[in-house]
């Protein structure tokens, strides 16, 4: 990988298929827990192979807007279409066709594992489900995934528990890879992580995005991340959507009060922590 | 603090295989019972029918009988034998439908919730709390004497006590973060609790159903005694000491003891048994997956 | 390794632990689990100095050791742990000390603040018993006590102390519940503050209202601190001192200011590489292969080697001795590749 890859993903938004369409539309969501409402009116579109951020801070209703598209969740009214085709109904065929454009990673890789079951195997289970096909076949298959997110068949041998952190990471990206889906949710997916280990996982995505011509949903507080990772973004509040954009538009150009603080919060060699103070007033202000 | 540091684990590992002295013994006690029973028409030095009122009431070591022989001069050690199959056979049955029953209903409430599960724990609780000797009893005396009413009533009373933990287990592992990845790939509830919550749940399984399988030996070795399980001329354990009685008024104990001494043992290895496995899933537990 | 007390203060550069002013004072700290040959290494050789009123950081991955080094500051080993080297607060020798004066030293000379401030605080007992209990075990009447941790409220930002004190831990969130901590913290007025990641269960807009409150506390206090992180961005922003660990050892000390300008140790520029950044123009970001390790775990010789990209075979013989580079004290045998 080269540093003019990375900067030209943004004109990669069109790598795959369809050009025009959207894979991913989400209208109007809402969902109420009793009185409290977690995502209020969100609205948004996922161009194929595109990367879109939710970030937010906790309560912003991010991640149960990333629940609800992965279908862990129902919406209480407001919609999502996949590939044009709105999301209705329990049944078993529309959820094995829902999971089979859309999967998600989870922020925390230790427990994603069935602990009992070795990676290769883990890996293997949805190809069974989803591409049906001969023992050999989905062996030699579970052989590629694994080599494609950088792990070695002695990795796929092991309990998840004789795996660190980043590389149980790896097997998650590969066990989904291995549906094809054409949306990815990722939730907090680097949140645990070790620096060190973060930018890998960082770098691989990157890496699979522009070779498979995938789409991202990148939910994540963490905004630094987030302009690595994505093309445009939705900053959330009191799950309300309060800007969206570009990403490096919104880095440069925060409009909403509640970005800038997000902003200006972040530590830097020469942090300004009374800015952080007035931003809050300006916040608190409107 | 917790040190994660893999030399440290496997120390530990290497302790914890070390299984007690305790548990060794009743694990060959059981097998020692269990072959008894299998290759009785083999072991057996009499048949455990052939009564003879001369050598009645014989004390043990005395003409070739080892353990003496009962009112009718029936040798004690053959009975004891031929007894051990009926005496081992029926408590299985009981942990086998109990086990199934208490697996398919505790997987159920958990999976299912809601009202589901309210109705399912509550019907549970109220088995559990009825006596199940009495239940036996009832039942048999409905269908009458016969080992297959006893053994049916003993597996429903039972059930709580396996289906309570499968359901408590399964709660805990149902919350874990992998379920839902499994449900978000698609797969359908009852391939996730069928190839990814029963594994979990067998274990707790194993150490209930061995505990169980102690008491329904005792139930039905009591239901024997009162002459509602086992019929004549078929034997078992609980039978030839309800048939020692009068001896025993004689003064004459050994036809009575002997049998008595093999229940007793064969419950405490059972249990011992039940324990050890039983603890060494909660260690595994609490130092986590 | 030194491993008489006596003998490793003697060998730390350029006398540092003479300097009596010092809030805490680490030479040559070693530690480890287990004796003979079946011991497990957890810190080796570790050096930190923390003055009166600065601010000094420890950063690292998971297994550097840095929570151990701030913990045994107060004395707190793990189980069967072994300690050699010499650890001073506040003129207490802390390796030394008794249990009597190690609670002493806790009471009064030195606080910790942890991570999750829910775990850190009984849940079923009024902030002000949190408060004042550390005031009343030094003796200060029950009325004069309250008081102060009205003070104290008031001084980090909670509305309306007096009814603050006899609400429960669970009526408060998060961050305000970290602002009490670190008002009972420093209630006692303590010379050293060892904070181990107090913001990092925070969301990302509490830490920095926290961050800025902790500095405040501590310039009003003249408290030394030593603030433990994963996140070298936050040590830099907020640290006059940044020490860098790696596998139980500091790989690199330098003032924060140039360690991101200048980082002297492959290990320092390898995360600085690995961390993506909202300033400045979009930059790549360059992973670093293979993972963190524990001192038990890493090679003979340099501990990074095997995911240095500088490394050579001089890094495989003995473990590099610290050395001036720049502004930094760095142990790295050609920290000049690094940043010539």
């Amino acid at each position: 990988m080269n540093a003019g890859d990375l900067v030209d993903t943004g004109g990669s938004v069109n790598a795959g298929g369809s050009v025009n369409a959207p894979v991913l539309s989400v209208t109007s969501l809402v969902k109420k827990f009793g009185h409290f409402t977690a995502v209020d009116d969100v609205s948004f579109e996922l161009m194929p192979g595109a990367s879109l951020g939710i970030v937010g801070e906790s309560g912003s209703g991010k991640t149960t807007t990333a629940r609800i598209l992965a279908g862990l969740e129902q919406p209480t009214s407001g919609t999502v279409a996949l590939d044009g085709e709105v999301i209705e109904g329990h049944s078993r065929r529309a959820r094995l066709r829902h999971a089979r454009r859309l999967q998600m990673i989870f922020q925390d890789p230790y427990s994603s594992f069935d602990p009992r079951q070795t990676i290769a195997r883990s890996i293997a289970e949805p190809l069974r489900l989803h591409a049906p096909g001969s023992r050999k076949e989905h062996q030699a298959r579970v052989d590629e995934l694994l080599d494609q997110v950088g792990l070695s068949r002695r990795a796929g041998e092991s309990l998840p528990r004789d795996l660190s952190g980043g590389q149980r990471q790896r097997a998650a990206i590969a066990r989904a890879l291995g549906i094809a889906p054409r949306v990815l949710v990722l939730d907090e997916a680097v949140a645990a992580l070790d620096v060190s280990i973060q930018a890998q996982i960082l770098t691989l995505l990157d890496q699979l995005r522009r070779d498979t011509g995938i789409s991202y949903v990148f939910v994540s507080h963490d905004l630094a991340v987030v302009r690595y990772i994505t093309d445009t973004s939705i900053v959330m509040r009191h799950g309300r959507i309060v800007e969206r954009g570009e990403t490096e538009q919104i880095l440069r150009g925060p409009q909403h009060p509640y970005t800038r603080l997000l902003l200006d919060s972040i530590p830097s060699p020469d942090w300004d922590l009374d800015r952080v103070v007035q931003d809050r007033r300006a916040l608190d202000l409107r | 603090m917790t040190l994660t540091i893999p030399a440290l684990r496997a120390r530990s590992a290497k302790r914890r295989r070390r299984r007690p002295l305790i548990v060794s013994l009743a694990v060959a006690f059981l097998i020692l019972v269990a072959a008894m029973g299998l290759l009785a028409p083999v072991l057996a030095p009499h048949s455990p029918d052939a009564t003879s009122l001369l050598n009645s009431l014989l004390p043990p070591g005395a003409e070739g009988h080892w353990l003496g022989t009962d009112s009718t001069g029936r040798d004690v050690l053959s009975r004891i034998m031929y007894g051990a199959r009926l005496s081992l056979l029926a408590p299985l049955g009981v942990v086998l439908l109990s086990g199934l029953l208490g697996t398919a209903i505790g997987l159920l409430a958990a999976r299912a919730g809601g009202w589901a599960d309210a109705v399912l724990s509550r019907g549970m609780d109220i088995v559990f709390a009825f006596p199940s000797m009495l239940l036996a009893m009832l039942v048999v005396a409905v269908f009458g004497p016969g080992l297959t009413a006893p053994i049916c009533a003993l597996a429903v009373s039972y059930t709580p006590f396996v289906g309570r933990v499968v359901r408590s287990v399964a709660i805990q592992e149902g919350t874990r973060p992998y379920m839902e990845s499994y449900r978000v790939m698609g797969f359908g509830e009852l391939w996730v609790t069928l190839r990814h919550l029963l594994p979990n749940v067998v274990p707790v399984l194993v150490a209930q159903s061995t505990l169980a399988f102690g008491y329904a030996l005792v139930d039905l070795a009591a239901l024997s005694y009162l002459g509602l399980g086992v019929r004549p001329p078929d034997a078992d354990w609980g039978s030839m000491i309800s048939q020692a009685r009068s001896a025993i008024l004689q003064g004459e104990p050994w036809s009575g003891l002997l049998p008595g001494l093999v229940v007793l043992l064969t419950v405490v290895s059972v249990n011992v048994l039940g324990e050890h496995i039983g603890g060494s899933i909660g260690r595994k537990q609490s130092e986590g997956a | 390794m030194l491993a008489k007390k006596t003998l490793a203060r003697k060998g730390t550069p350029d006398g540092r632990a003479e300097d009596r002013r010092d809030a805490l004072g680490i030479s040559g700290l070693s530690l480890a689990v287990g004796t003979g040959e079946r011991a497990i290494p957890l810190l080796a050789d570790v050096t930190v100095r923390v003055g009166r009123g600065e601010t000094v950081g420890l950063v690292g991955e998971s297994g550097s050791g840095k929570s151990l080094t701030a913990r045994a500051a107060l004395g707190m080993l793990p189980r069967g742990a072994r300690a050699t080297g010499g650890v001073t607060v506040a003129d207490v020798d802390v390796l030394a000390a008794g249990r009597r004066q190690l609670r002493d030293l806790r009471r009064t000379r030195a606080s910790m603040i942890f991570q999750d401030p829910r775990a850190s605080i009984n849940p079923v007992r009024r902030i002000g018993d949190y408060l004042t209990e550390g005031l009343r075990a030094r003796g200060v009447p029950a009325r004069a006590a309250a008081e102060r941790a009205r003070d104290l409220l008031d001084q980090v930002g909670i509305r309306d102390p007096k009814g603050a004190m006899r609400r429960f831990p669970h009526e408060f969130s998060g961050g305000m519940l970290q602002r009490v901590v670190i008002a009972g913290a420093l209630s006692t007025e303590p010379e050293l503050l060892l904070a181990d990641e107090p913001t990092t269960a925070l969301d990302v807009t509490t830490q920095a209202e926290v961050v800025g409150l902790l500095k405040d506390m501590q310039r009003v206090h003249g408290t030394g601190m030593l603030f433990v992180t994963h996140d070298l961005d936050l040590a830099a922003a907020i640290c006059d001192r940044v020490y860098v660990m790696y596998a139980g050892r500091i790989v690199e000390e330098a003032a924060s200011a140039s360690l991101f300008a200048a980082p002297a140790h492959p290990y320092t520029r390898a995360l600085l590489e690995a961390s993506p950044s909202v300033h400045g123009e979009k930059a790549e970001i360059k992973a670093i292969t293979g993972r963190p390790r524990a001192l038990a775990e890493s090679p003979s010789g340099c501990s990074f080697r095997d995911r240095c990209p500088l490394a050579g075979d001089e890094c495989a013989g003995t473990v590099p001795a610290h050395r001036p580079h720049g502004t930094s004290l760095v142990a790295c045998v050609r920290p000049e590749q690094v940043t010539p």
